[in-house]
């Protein structure tokens, strides 16, 4: 085995060694896990009280509102997009700041830098699939058996994990040279909640802002949660559907590049 | 490029900007914008770019053959670590390159990734992993490590409440059982009892022996004496000699010039919450004539200038100098603790501390020295290897004779009496 360290050469083994170090990925996650859970008193508790208890501040909003009722129960409507935008959230939070929290590992040891946001995505998505745990409650609870239509549910939590990761490699790489981008996310996250399709129906969108709507990739996401696990009540739109898709990719791409240019100087500058 | 070499480095360089604004090394955002709009106004003879650059390394070539154990050495700046963490692949060089030829893997921390909250067994396996371990073979040789470290009983604490021997020596146990056929540590023996630094010196003679390649860099001459063959001396980022061990370590000890003053200015490594900063140092003769080395039996003063960013007068303002030799050991200390005791400043922005030796004691040699200082009890400015300086001989005695460096560590007064004993009958 030889390797040849120069400037700019050391891309050639990038993905092979990606693969390598697929056990780190994995001690990342598992580390944030259980110091996360370790340092609070109620422990997992946490990942399901957080979207309980934002789902029904957005029911009460939407009781005060007077929102029309469309066959589905409020809690359930709610609650299908509010699993998905807390994945995104938190996903997209912990991988803005992951580089920058791994200081020590950064400068003291090798590996490929992109295992860090990966890894925080895949502690954000630890936590999903706890919620999906209260999701199943809240179904039997209410007796709303799913339909075929749950299997379309996997393509679009990939969906979302996959913007996440996008917008994530992009921010986690900015932040190291700009500290600024500490308060953009926290930003993107509160405009995000608001312009998303959690408390309202995207099919209340006049017809001349839908343009303008299906820039916010989230909406086709979370039309497509609330169409997998609603079982086809609420309608799916392919512009934003397919708005949403082209843009994960993009930001994926993007992401993915821009990270891998400026990853080689991480070292010299964190 | 010899094929039994299992590295070979070839004119290795690496080039760090500096830049001169604000205290940290990212940039802000603001900046950056306002550089932007200002650049068209601004004519490009102004923009002095080059002269920022600054190299932390230049021109390094060496070969390392299979089964070496090679010592890098040099003074603090000189570029020892810039070269580890290329060969460690954390940073790109700017020019050059190096061929390794096997698996690598560098130990340039203590417990790099340990977290305190997790238990001893939870950071066995972090740490395995970070280093570049598999699982299995964490799980394989978990048992050998947990001897090795002999922390048995605290497998299930976690870290934070280890004692930082117990947690130096978990961490060092992890690392001891990699099995790459490169190895290469940073002065990572510096830490932990004799008993324990005895035991990781054995293990390193160890895995040395066993035919895998070692490279190590530290202050302390005498282990690098003790474990290596062949010997890097590195001088501000370039290669002055690159041989035996002995022949090494023997040219680092020779004086070097360019000394009379060293400035702070960009010195890494430094702790502490900048209430004072140092920001040079120079020694002065009686006259006040700025000397480039002290002279054994000498009057000479240490000058530092010392800044107070904040300008307001400070309180308990206490300053020490630890003068260590070449092999890495406490000579003595200049503290304000024996000497006068704290000091305190009125409103200005810098000053000057000055140690005056009325007599140096100190033989003949290579010396450096750190300062620490606090303020109102507070570490305000830590720098661990400030700088360094030489010792000429001198006649401390006044007896005409110049004593040397190895009559020992210090001169000290003394007198002989010779009186006649009358014999008994």
């Amino acid at each position: 085995m030889e390797l040849v360290i120069a400037s700019g050469l050391a891309s050639a083994n990038y993905w092979r060694d990606v693969w390598r170090y697929r056990e780190l990925l994995y001690f990342l996650a598992w580390r944030d896990l259980a110091v996360r859970y370790k340092q609070t008193a109620i422990g997992v508790a946490w990942a399901l009280l957080r979207p309980a208890l934002t789902m029904m501040v957005f029911v009460l909003f939407r009781r005060l509102m007077g929102a029309e009722r469309g066959g589905v129960p409020d809690v359930l409507f709610v609650l299908a997009a509010v699993l998905p935008w807390q994945f995104f959230a938190n996903a997209l939070g912990d991988a803005s700041t992951s580089v920058i929290n791994n200081t020590n590992l950064v400068s003291k040891v090798y590996f490929p830098r992109l295992l860090i946001p990966l890894a925080a995505v895949a502690t954000a998505f630890i936590d999903f699939l706890i919620t999906l745990t209260l999701l199943g409650a809240v179904m039997l609870w209410l007796g709303f058996p799913p339909t075929w239509t749950l299997i379309a549910l996997p393509p679009f939590i990939a969906l979302t994990a996959a913007l996440a990761t996008g917008i994530g490699f992009c921010i986690a790489a900015l932040n190291v040279k700009f500290r600024d981008f500490r308060y953009v996310v926290p930003f993107i996250i509160q405009v995000g909640l608001f312009i998303s399709p959690i408390a309202f129906s995207s099919a209340n969108m006049p017809d001349r802002w839908l343009p303008l709507y299906a820039m916010n990739p989230l909406v086709g996401i979370i039309d497509g949660f609330r169409w997998a696990i609603l079982g086809g009540v609420t309608p799916i739109d392919p512009l934003t559907l397919g708005s949403s898709i082209a843009i994960t990719a993009a930001t994926l791409v993007m992401g993915t590049w821009y990270f891998r240019r400026v990853e080689r100087g991480f070292a010299d500058v964190i | 490029m010899s094929s039994s070499s299992l590295i070979s480095a070839e004119g290795l360089g690496k080039r760090y900007r500096i830049h001169h604004r604000g205290g940290s090394r990212y940039t802000a955002l603001r900046d950056v914008i306002a550089d932007a709009l200002s650049a068209p106004f601004r004519r490009r003879a102004e923009t002095t770019e080059s002269e920022e650059d600054f190299w932390a390394l230049r021109e390094v070539s060496f070969e390392v053959r299979q089964g070496d154990v090679l010592g890098i050495i040099g003074r603090n700046g000189a570029g020892k670590s810039t070269l580890l963490k290329i060969l460690s692949r954390i940073t790109e060089p700017t020019e050059g390159r190096v061929t390794l030829r096997g698996r690598a893997a560098s130990l340039l921390e203590v417990g790099t990734g340990f977290h305190p909250e997790l238990s001893g067994r939870d950071n066995i396996f972090l740490n395995g992993a970070i280093l570049g371990m598999s699982r299995a073979e964490i799980a394989r040789k978990f048992d050998e490590i947990v001897a090795f470290a002999g922390t048995e009983r605290f497998l299930d604490t976690p870290v934070k409440r280890y004692s930082s021997g117990m947690y130096v020596r978990l961490a060092f146990a992890v690392a001891a059982h990699l099995e790459p056929e490169i190895l290469i540590i940073d002065e990572v023996l510096a830490v932990g009892d004799a008993e324990f630094q005895q035991k990781c010196l054995g293990k390193i003679g160890e895995v040395a022996r066993s035919g895998r390649t070692v490279l190590f860099v530290s202050h302390q001459l005498a282990m690098v004496d003790n474990l290596c063959r062949t010997g890097l001396l590195l001088d501000a980022g370039r290669v002055r000699l690159f041989g035996s061990a002995r022949e090494v370590i023997a040219a680092y000890a020779q004086k070097s010039q360019h000394r009379g003053e060293h400035s702070f200015e960009h010195r890494p490594g430094r702790r502490g919450n900048g209430a004072i900063r140092f920001v040079s140092a120079r020694i002065v003769d009686q006259f006040d004539r700025r000397v480039d080395a002290l002279v054994s039996g000498g009057a000479f003063n240490f000058e530092f200038v010392v800044a107070n960013p904040s300008g307001c007068p400070l309180r308990a303002v206490h300053v020490s100098i630890g003068i260590d030799n070449a092999f890495g050991q406490r000579v003595t200390t200049w503290s304000t603790t024996y000497a006068g005791g704290d000091f305190a400043i009125g409103a200005t922005s810098e000053f000057l501390v000055r140690i005056r030796l009325p007599r140096v004691a100190l033989t003949p040699g290579e010396y450096s020295y750190n300062i620490y200082s606090l303020v109102n009890g507070d570490v305000a400015d830590w720098i661990p290897p400030a700088g360094s300086f030489g010792v000429e001989p001198g006649d401390f005695f006044g007896s005409g004779q110049l004593p040397e460096q190895r009559d020992g560590l210090f001169l000290d007064d003394h007198s002989f009496s010779v009186e006649t004993v009358t014999a008994r009958a």
